[in-house]
């Protein structure tokens, strides 16, 4: 009985500090920084250019966007991205145009301009900032 | 000559400079008051749409701060194609204070393609001048453009193209109903 409290209490003080120092290991996206301190400025980003585009990271990857939009306007009058990149304008504008997939209504009908359901094209495609990752990443895509 | 008729040339001329002065003064007065933004939104037709849209583009808030207002752009500024401006600036009254054509948002919406296809006409028949009292191919660097858009620029003084042709929609929102071939000069393919 002696032994099982001395084996209990002896578990119990190396869990403690085994413990103490797994959780002083622990590192919050916050960087150490005290609950109660005001959080960090971030830097400033911009919206980054890249010719020829950025590559899909896996198959069916919606596009991320190589340009900035901060003056662009998606609402329900005007869609300013299909100034380039609708049917009728991407050669001319050397711009790719929005996929087959963007033409289809839910019903599978081909539509004349992109259908309402694919119009908020910053839904799925996204522009750029030169950001580090907050946590490393080793994710690789299918190509 | 005699001594009173010198007087009454001499009177004549003095009261005509100075009729002169605060007439021409009056007018050239009146004609700077009701050409800056001040005066524009004063009416709230234009503060409450094209106004308030403004304040969300380049034109309003940028890095270097310069900021076109609403006569930079509306308002010629060689004299005569300003007065001929003025005087067409009476129909927007008449509208504003009689008719009230487009005293709610609702129905500046209802005639915004009008209003705005009345406005590109306008800047494509004067080679958008105004867009040219600040902006100029001669004073564009294209290496500091986006490599599209220096391409773009090239294609435009080659062919003739003037700013309008392609920038509409950049200082206040496209009508509802805004074909993007109408942004594309030469030839758009027509693929819908």
């Amino acid at each position: 009985m002696k032994k099982t409290i001395v084996t209990f209490v002896a578990a119990c003080v190396i869990m403690l500090f085994t413990g103490g120092v797994i959780a002083g290991a622990v590192d919050s996206l916050r960087l150490g920084q005290d609950l109660q301190e005001d959080s960090k400025k971030p830097t400033k980003k911009k919206q980054l250019v890249v010719e020829g585009g950025i590559e899909r990271s896996y198959k069916i990857q919606p596009p991320v966007i190589p340009h900035s939009i901060d003056k662009d306007k998606i609402n329900l009058k005007a869609n300013t991205c299909m100034n380039c990149h609708s049917e009728k304008t991407y050669k001319q504008k050397k711009a790719p145009k929005a996929g087959d997939t963007h033409y289809l209504d839910r019903d599978g009908k081909t539509t004349k301009t992109v259908a309402s359901r694919r119009y908020f094209c910053n839904q799925c495609h996204a522009p750029q900032v030169n950001a580090e990752p907050l946590v490393e990443n080793t994710f690789k895509g299918a190509k | 000559m005699t001594r009173g008729e010198k007087k009454g040339t001499f009177g004549v001329l003095v009261i005509g400079i100075v009729l002169g002065i605060v007439l021409w003064g009056g007018f050239n007065w009146t004609l700077a008051l009701t050409n800056t933004e001040q005066f524009c939104i004063s009416c709230h037709e234009m503060e409450a749409t094209p106004y308030a849209e403004l304040e969300e583009t380049v034109h309003f808030s940028n890095r270097t701060g310069v900021r076109a207002t609403c006569p930079d752009c509306h308002v010629p500024r060689p004299w005569i194609h300003k007065i001929i401006r003025k005087i067409q600036a009476s129909n927007e009254l008449y509208h504003h204070f009689i008719t009230g054509e487009v005293d709610t948002p609702e129905k500046f919406e209802a005639k915004r393609m009008k209003l705005a296809q009345n406005v590109w006409k306008a800047m494509k028949n004067t080679d958008s001048r105004e867009c040219r009292n600040c902006h100029n191919y001669d004073s564009m660097d294209f290496d500091k453009q986006e490599s599209r858009s220096a391409d773009m620029h090239d294609e435009a003084i080659e062919k003739n193209w003037t700013c309008i042709d392609c920038h509409k929609g950049i200082a206040h929102s496209l009508p509802e109903g805004f074909d993007p071939a109408w942004n594309t000069p030469g030839e758009a393919e027509d693929e819908g």
